[in-house]
Parts: structure tokens; C-alpha cells; sequence
């Protein structure tokens, strides 16, 4: 275990302090096969971080390690240090109210079967919101920030699970919106969402930022370069760099394989 | 156009004895499906046939008399009444709480597994080993005497790997991902079950109760000796009342009174089998009903 601030890749030592997430020498095991090895990275305030990689390179489970989704996943195994405001979240008694602080959308959507509205209104209700118009008025605000309110305001009462995919994507992140999260971990959240729709979302998200942190996995490179304030790059379970956005982007990359992920030279 | 589409799908000698075959397994199939109703079918006409004259609203709404070669059958009918409510009273709560613990808490170790095995293993115990295990138990050990009480836990043990199993399987068939979705939005193990998982899996539950309610109501063996009565004047007043039964009485009439009249066992028959169908068609009914609204 390295004691002290881990070097961050963006480089910033203040990070140690102003950071929301402080991530050291993280490895996630599934059995005997290493997901990531050894991951140094902080998740400032108020930025959106990028996560780019080939298929398996261990990006969604360094998601799920954020969340402490290890506790459900058989098999799988988290080691070293993750600070969420400063406190580690291993230490951390009350897991459910670190979960309700951290938004989840997985690529694949989940619209729990329950209607629309109850399915934005679970989180507000599950933290102690009784009042008819307060959970009215937490509904729409969230729908309407996942750009989904235009089309399901007059069937609110209808089950989320008939939506469409890309409906159901929507609601879900509505779901994570309405969780009030600091951090929003997104998981190739459009790849069930028409561009257009999703166009809307990203411009929902630059918003979000002043509010929370997010994380972004996306195999789209381009809207990594769209979003993303710093660029992580992780290869087979190895963090290869991490790199303000338009750094990488222009080409000043510390590792070679960074450039060539970048380019589509790959494999 | 036509004229390309012809040769695209004209069989070539190997699919069409594909299609032989599969017209042959469906020929078989059928008939086995249509062998396995017959017992049934006849079995129902002989005893609407043999038993219908038999049944009025006296019939069912009177005593036995005459050593039980006439009258009605009031007091089993009422009997299998209370020995179910009692019998589903007990293992209901016992037999659910146990499926949501094995289902949603318990961790996928060896004792669980062990566990899980022992369940439906106790489900293949003989009918006539729980009713001495009762006699054991509830009559002799705990004192309650040959009664309803007694009779009913011994039928509550008997049912309840079933209750469990049947409880189980409708819980694990709501989709996991419901649950992890809501896990991360830190919703706690209950709040999880109580919102998103019971809600979902109540058709099946229901179900299962209602077929242990159908088999509860026609065991024999298990309320012999722990409370069920061979003739009682009079109706249970309380649970630590002796009782009759359909069940027990059908299997006296049939066997220990030579002089009753031959309709009356089908008579009886028809009865209990009316009630267990009612039973099961009310459960086909209400899944019929629930599915219609099914989530996802
Ligand atoms: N539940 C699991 N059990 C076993 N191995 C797993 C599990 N989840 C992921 N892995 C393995 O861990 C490695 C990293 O997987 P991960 O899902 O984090 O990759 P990823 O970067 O998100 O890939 P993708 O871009 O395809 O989503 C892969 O080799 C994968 O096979
Ligand atoms: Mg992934």
C-alpha cells in the first residue's frame, strides 16, 4: 500500500485535498484474473473525468468499486484505498447513504417495474420525501434534465419497463438524478440512445458538472473529447494516463499507446 | 420474382426428413399428453356420474346418521375447513420468511446449499412418516392432544418445504438486475424486497400457497392419528378439538362401513375434488389475472 498522495495523472499534487475521490493502488480481482492492477487517480470536484479503453480494460469495474458494488458480485475483489471527501469508503458504516450519494447508469437499462413516476420517485422516497407536491416537483426536474419529460408526461402512470430502450436509458439516469448525487458515474450510458437525444443529454451533463462530479466511460472516443475535462486511458487493466482532455487530444500524450488508442491505430 | 423464389425453398431430401421427424415427435408427444389426461377425464365422469345424484344442499349442509350410512357430511366439511385455515396459519409466515432469509440473505455458502437439498429432500418424506413424526411431536411431546392443533402443524411441517420451494422460485424469478439497480441507489436488503421484489413475486407466492391449500385438504395419513376423528355428532368448537374430515371420512365409508350406500362414497369424493379444483382454478385465475399486469 503506497502511503501518502498517489501521483495523480493530471499531475495536480493538490489534488490530495480538493479532490471529491481519491483512488490508490486499486486492484479489482475476479477469481485469480486481475480487472485492474494497481490504479492511482483522483475524481476532482465539479469535473467531468473521462474514461476511455478497449473492451475489458477494466472500466466498469472501476465503476462498481466506486459504489462498493463488490459486496453483490460474486467473486469480485477490491484492494487498496478509495476516498470519498476524504473518508475511505471501506470504513465507511452506513453504505447505503455512500450508495445514495453516488449515482449509477450501467449501459444496459434497467427500468425497475414500477411505474414512471415511482420509478424517479423511489430515491426521494427511500431518503424520507413524503410530500405529494415536493416529489412532484423532484420528478419532472429530473426527467426533464434527462431530456425525457416531453415524452412521457402524460403517461407518467404507465410502467417503465414498456418504454423504449432509449426511453428506459433516459429514466434511469433521470433515477440517478433524482438520488441527488455529488458523483455521477455513467457507463457508456448512450449506446441505447438515439444521437440526437443524446446530444441533449451531454449538454445536461456540462450543466450537471457545477453540481457534482461525474465520471464518463465511453468507448466514443469523441465524446470523451466532447465532455470530458481530463481523459483517463486504461489498457488491460492498466492505467496508462490520465491528461487534461485537450492535452491528449492535441497529441501531448505521455505513453506512445495513449495516441495510437486515440487514432483507432489499435490492436 | 416467383420464379426465383420457387427453388429457394424447395426441401432438399434432408430437411425433408427433419420434417418427418418433426411431425412424428409431435404425433408422440401429443398422444402421451393426450394418455396422461385420461385417468383424470374418467376418473372425473365416474364420480359425477356414481356421486352426483348424492349431492344436495342437504348433503352438505347436514350430519351423518344412521352409523354413517345416511345424512349429510357437515362436520368433516367444516373439519377440513379449520384443519387448513390452522395448517396455513402456521406455515405461512414460517414457510415465506424462510424463502425471502434463503432467497435474498443468505449467502451462496455450502450450509445454505446444504440447506436448500434438505428442504426439497423433506418435501419426499412420506405422508405416513410426518404423521408419526406429529404424534411424537405435537400430541405426545407438546401435549396438545389428538386435536385440530395438533393435526394441523403435523399437515404445516408436511407443506412447508413446499410453501418454501414454491416461495423461493417466484422471488428468484424477479430479475436480479431490479435489484442491484436499487441496491445502488442505496436502498437497503428490505426496502429492496419490500418495493421492488415481493410486489413482483406475489403472484407466484399466492400461488403456492393456494396449491399447499389443495394438497393440505386432501392428506390423509398425517391427520389420522393426530386429530382427525372416525365420527363426531358435533362440530369443533376450538382448535384443541378432535375433528372429522373429508378425507378420513371418505376412506371410512369406503372401508369400515360395509352397509353404506355405493353412491355415497363418490358422493363424498366429489365433494373434496370439487373443493381442491376451486382451489386450483382459483389460482390458475389469479395468475391468469396477474400476469395480465405483469412488469416486465
Ligand atoms: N462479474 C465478473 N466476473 C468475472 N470476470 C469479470 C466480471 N466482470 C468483469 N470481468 C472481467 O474483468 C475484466 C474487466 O472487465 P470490465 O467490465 O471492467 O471491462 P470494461 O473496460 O468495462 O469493458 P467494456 O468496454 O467491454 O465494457 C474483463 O476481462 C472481464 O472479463
Ligand atoms: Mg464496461
Amino acid at each position: 500500500m503506497v502511503a501518502g498522495a498517489a501521483p495523480d495523472g493530471g499531475g495536480a499534487s493538490a489534488d490530495a485535498l480538493s479532490a471529491k475521490v481519491v483512488v490508490q493502488n486499486l486492484t479489482i480481482r475476479y477469481g485469480k484474473h486481475v480487472a485492474l492492477r494497481g490504479l492511482d487517480l483522483s475524481i476532482r470536484r465539479n469535473e467531468i473525468l473521462g474514461i476511455i479503453g478497449p473492451a475489458g480494460s477494466g472500466k466498469t469495474s472501476f465503476l462498481r468499486a466506486l459504489n462498493r458494488m463488490d459486496e453483490f458480485i460474486p467473486g469480485m475483489e477490491v484492494e487498496g484505498r478509495i476516498t470519498f471527501d476524504g473518508r475511505d469508503i471501506r470504513r465507511v458504516r452506513n453504505v447505503y447513504a455512500l450508495r445514495s450519494r453516488i449515482g449509477v447508469v450501467f449501459p444496459l437499462p434497467v427500468g425497475l417495474p414500477l411505474t414512471v413516476y415511482e420509478n424517479v420517485a423511489l430515491a426521494p422516497r427511500l431518503r424520507g420525501v413524503r410530500k405529494g407536491s415536493e416529489l412532484d416537483e423532484i420528478v419532472e426536474r429530473c426527467l426533464r434534465r434527462a431530456a425525457l419529460w416531453e415524452e412521457v408526461k402524460d403517461r407518467l402512470d404507465s410502467l417503465g419497463s414498456l418504454l423504449s430502450g432509449g426511453q428506459q436509458q433516459r429514466l434511469t439516469i433521470a433515477r440517478a438524478l433524482s438520488q441527488e448525487p455529488d458523483l455521477l458515474l455513467l457507463d457508456e450510458f448512450s449506446i441505447a440512445v438515439d444521437p440526437v437525444t443524446t446530444m441533449r443529454i451531454e449538454d445536461v451533463l456540462k450543466d450537471l458538472k457545477n453540481e457534482m462530479s461525474i465520471v464518463l466511460v465511453t468507448n466514443l472516443v469523441q465524446q470523451a473529447r466532447r465532455l470530458a475535462d481530463r481523459t483517463a486511458f486504461f489498457l488491460t487493466g492498466e492505467h496508462v494516463e490520465t491528461s487534461g482532455t485537450a492535452r491528449i487530444f492535441s497529441g501531448i500524450v505521455k505513453d506512445p499507446r495513449t495516441h495510437d488508442y486515440i487514432e483507432g491505430r489499435f490492436g | 420474382m416467383t420464379g426465383t423464389a420457387a427453388p429457394l425453398f424447395a426441401g432438399t431430401s434432408l430437411n425433408s426428413r427433419d420434417r418427418k421427424v418433426e411431425w412424428l415427435v409431435r404425433v408422440l408427444l401429443g398422444l402421451m399428453t393426450a394418455l396422461l389426461i385420461l385417468p383424470v377425464v374418467i376418473i372425473m365422469a365416474l364420480l359425477v356420474v356414481e356421486g352426483g345424484p348424492v349431492i344436495s344442499w342437504e348433503f352438505l349442509t347436514t350430519r351423518p346418521v344412521d352409523g354413517m350410512t345416511a345424512g349429510g357430511i357437515l362436520p368433516a366439511l367444516v373439519g377440513t375447513v379449520w384443519l387448513v385455515v390452522v395448517a396455513l396459519i402456521a406455515s405461512v409466515p414460517v414457510g415465506v420468511a424462510a424463502a425471502v432469509y434463503l432467497s435474498e440473505y443468505a449467502p451462496d455458502n455450502w450450509l445454505t446449499r446444504a440447506i436448500n437439498l434438505a428442504i426439497i429432500n423433506l418435501a419426499g418424506v412420506p405422508s405416513i412418516v410426518h404423521a408419526l413424526f406429529g404424534v411424537g411431536a405435537f400430541v405426545l411431546f407438546f401435549r396438545f392432544g389428538t386435536s385440530i392443533l395438533a393435526a394441523s402443524l403435523t399437515l404445516a411441517v408436511m407443506t412447508l418445504p413446499v410453501v418454501i420451494v414454491s416461495t423461493r422460485e417466484s422471488l428468484q424469478a424477479v430479475p436480479r438486475a431490479f435489484r442491484e439497480a436499487c441496491w445502488n441507489m442505496g436502498a437497503t436488503r428490505w426496502q429492496t424486497i419490500r418495493r421492488i421484489v415481493l410486489p413482483n413475486a406475489l403472484s407466484g407466492i399466492l400461488t403456492g400457497i393456494i396449491l399447499e391449500v389443495s394438497r393440505t385438504s386432501g392428506e390423509t395419513a398425517p391427520i389420522m392419528f393426530t386429530g382427525a376423528a372416525f365420527f363426531l355428532p358435533f362440530l369443533p368448537q376450538g382448535v384443541l378439538d378432535q375433528t372429522m374430515a373429508m378425507s378420513l371420512h371418505l376412506f371410512v365409508i369406503a372401508t369400515q362401513v360395509p352397509d353404506a350406500p355405493e353412491a355415497l362414497p363418490f358422493g363424498v369424493a366429489l365433494v373434496l375434488i370439487s373443493m381442491v379444483l376451486a382451489m386450483n382454478a382459483l389460482s390458475i385465475a389469479f395468475r391468469v389475472y396477474v400476469r395480465g399486469r405483469k412488469k416486465w
